[in-house]
């Protein structure tokens, strides 16, 4: 039985295809239309899906929708007349594209379906999951545990904002929810967007800036702005926020809260900004912990599937990881709304068709996350002479070394192998890596690679077998979900002038003998590699660890800021010839930067709307 | 009419026949405004859409 899922029409549109259970394919539209967070139909996405597993779209059985459009819509008009008559400019403006486009979305999505197959009678193949029964099917279904307790949290969905269940054989079963307004992830997204940053894409950069910063005000959120109980659930004090009826997330009462204005985005960044941060991210951790604990009674289950956007807060998982209310946690890898595709198919196909699941018992059912599109080597070296570049073809061996030797030697690189990954993290299929013990790296990839925020913390990926040398983890963390501190033996000691050092400064001074990726609190967020998963990437981590000692390379996404991430290997020559990146691995074609035409560079760091 | 049909089957099932008042009169006012309007481009903000 072959089901599609799809996500579409908010942010982040995505399809996935399964068949009977086994995950295919899955990918983002963004990677493939070049429209960061692109929310259209996802037709290329759905193109690819079907092509990777060699059928037409008459060929599949079921297609299903991640969320239910008029349960949003009740949510929409219950909160308008909760509110009323405040709230009025922000109906005006929401209820044209909703009468227009979204109350109908069955039917848009009949049409754009009829585009592809037009003689097949879509009516009783056009399934509907709910928001959040996606995400805890995506967290579970994949993951390698016969039963596990779930936690999905993120901004909102019909109305609910958490739930709380577990997941047994081939059922999902929620067990207690928190709705809208009361939100965990539209609480973060108000620190996003009082901090300056854009809500939906800088909720990374306030986790990033949160360790230069003193959690100083969390005590002022938690007994001002956010009711906690000690199972975890919450509730928000409304008259903080304007996101329920107007255009802004936070409102002058809570600007008077915290003594000031919003920041302006791209201004300079204050110790305040890093402050509030902190504070949120430690209110956050509070809440989750909670959450787990509560999750755990309830359930009396070890193991524990998370998804939602909140559960890429990798900070907050790393510290559930540590409290022991659970042995073991698996985090979908796609874990916002994108992994809403491939949940839906699952609920489709464990739920509403009751077929049962199979584990393989030693690996989880997302084939390493690597699920979206691959290039034979062939492919590569025509695409890549099409595009003019100038290139050597060399043995699987010659590759390894040579690419180990550039990183050794402080090259910026950029990795294009097998297939592409599905989620925000690259993972070694699509990454620019460098050497973790290089103290200029995160500088040099941060402004001249990537062109984004200095402050900004890289990844490690390390050897499955060597992580618990180099990390305080000793866990599987295949999806870079993960945050632990670096080891004690590889930490650097601070001299007293450089322990008083504040914010943004504490950024130049190494922390260990791995500074690249270590962050100001000697954290790290951890990829695990293993061989089974990516034998390459595994090979050439391998080969760097037998050169240099260190089994770590900094591995960040392939793209620059603003850009998705490539998709193609025409995609991955035009980020490396017009930005920092001094090499370029692209199947076995080795591409270095100075024998290439200047020309064919183009103006990169304006080319993309800021995120 | 299928989508008249299935709003109908959403209020029964939520037994939220409250709703429906609100949804006619937004339906005729929304359509007020979206003649009016012309443009269906909304304001981008977290949880409208």
């Amino acid at each position: 039985m072959r089901i599609v899922g799809i996500s579409a029409f908010y942010h982040d549109s995505a399809a996935a295809l399964i068949d009977d259970g086994q995950v295919i394919a899955a990918a983002q539209e963004e990677r493939f239309s070049r429209k960061k967070q692109d929310s259209d139909f996802p037709k290329l996405a759905l193109d690819y899906c079907l092509e990777e597993a060699g059928v037409s779209l008459s060929d599949v059985d079921y297609i299903a929708f991640y969320d239910k459009p008029f349960l949003k819509f009740e949510r929409l008009i219950e909160t308008y007349v909760a509110f009323a008559p405040r709230g009025f400019e922000s109906f005006r403006k929401a209820m044209p594209i909703w009468l227009k486009e979204k109350l109908f979305q069955k039917s848009m999505l009949r049409d754009k379906l009829r585009e592809s197959a037009p003689d097949y009678n879509w009516d009783n193949r056009l399934l509907f999951a709910e928001h959040h029964q996606s995400h805890a099917a995506s967290a579970f279904y994949p993951s390698p545990f016969a039963s596990a307790a779930i936690l999905t949290m993120d901004g909102v969905g019909e109305w609910a904002t958490t739930s709380l269940g577990m997941g047994n054989g081939n059922t999902v079963e929620m067990t207690r929810e928190i709705h809208f307004p009361h939100s965990l992830g539209l609480l973060y997204s108000a620190f996003t967007y009082y901090t300056g940053f854009r809500v939906n894409s800088g909720e990374y950069k306030v986790m990033g800036l949160a360790p230069y910063g003193e959690p100083k005000y969390a005590q002022k959120i938690l007994d001002n702005v956010v009711d906690v109980k000690e199972d975890g659930s919450f509730r928000l004090d409304l008259s903080y926020f304007d996101y329920c009826t107007g255009l802004r997330m936070t409102n002058e009462k809570f600007d008077a809260l915290f003594d000031a204005p919003p920041r302006d985005p791209e201004t300079l960044l204050t110790q305040r900004e890093m402050d509030l941060a902190a504070s949120i991210q430690a209110v956050t951790e509070e809440i989750v912990l909670r959450l787990g604990r509560s999750v755990a009674k309830d359930t009396g289950e070890k193991n524990l599937c998370l998804a939602g956007g909140v559960a890429l807060n990798c900070v907050a998982n790393g510290k559930l990881l540590r409290d022991n209310a659970f042995e073991n946690i698996w985090i979908q890898p796609a874990a916002g709304d994108a992994g809403g595709a491939l949940g839906a198919a699952q609920v489709a196909y464990h739920h509403f068709q009751g077929q049962l699941r199979k584990l393989n018992g030693v690996m989880d059912g997302m084939k390493g996350s690597y699920l979206g599109p691959e290039f034979s080597q062939e492919q590569i070296e025509t695409r890549l002479t099409e595009s003019g570049a100038k290139f050597k073809v060399l043995s699987e061996d010659e590759m390894i070394t040579s690419t180990a030797d550039a990183l050794a030697n402080g090259k910026a690189i950029g990795w294009f192998q097998g297939r592409m990954e599905f989620g925000p993290r690259s993972l070694g299929g699509r990454s620019i890596l460098g050497d973790p013990r290089d103290p200029a790296m995160q500088k040099t990839l941060n402004l001249r690679v990537k062109y984004r925020e200095s402050f900004r913390p890289f990844a490690p990926s390390v050897l499955r077998e060597d992580v618990a040398d180099w990390f305080e983890l000793d866990s599987d963390s295949p999806y870079m979900l993960l945050v632990a501190d670096v080891a004690e033996q590889h930490r650097r000691e601070m001299s007293e002038e450089e322990q008083a050092l504040f914010g943004i400064d504490k950024l130049n001074v190494p922390r260990s003998s791995i500074p690249a990726i270590t962050h100001v609190d000697y954290s790290a967020r951890v990829q695990t590699v293993h061989e089974e998963t990516n034998p390459r990437y595994y090979a050439l981590i391998k080969d760097f660890k037998e050169k240099t000692g260190c089994p770590i390379l900094v591995n960040t996404s392939f793209n620059v800021r603003g850009e998705p991430i490539v998709c193609t290997p025409e995609d991955a020559f035009r980020c490396f010839i017009s930005t920092g990146i001094e090499v370029l691995v692209c199947g076995n074609c080795f591409l270095v930067k100075e024998d290439q035409d200047p020309e064919l560079a183009e103006d990169y760091k304006d080319k993309f709307e800021l995120d | 009419m299928s989508f008249l049909k299935e709003l109908w089957m959403f209020m029964r099932v939520r037994k939220k026949f409250w709703l429906l008042p609100i949804i006619l009169m937004m339906l005729v006012f929304g359509g007020l405004v979206v003649l009016t309007q012309g443009s269906a481009v909304a304001p981008f903000i977290y949880t409208i859409f």
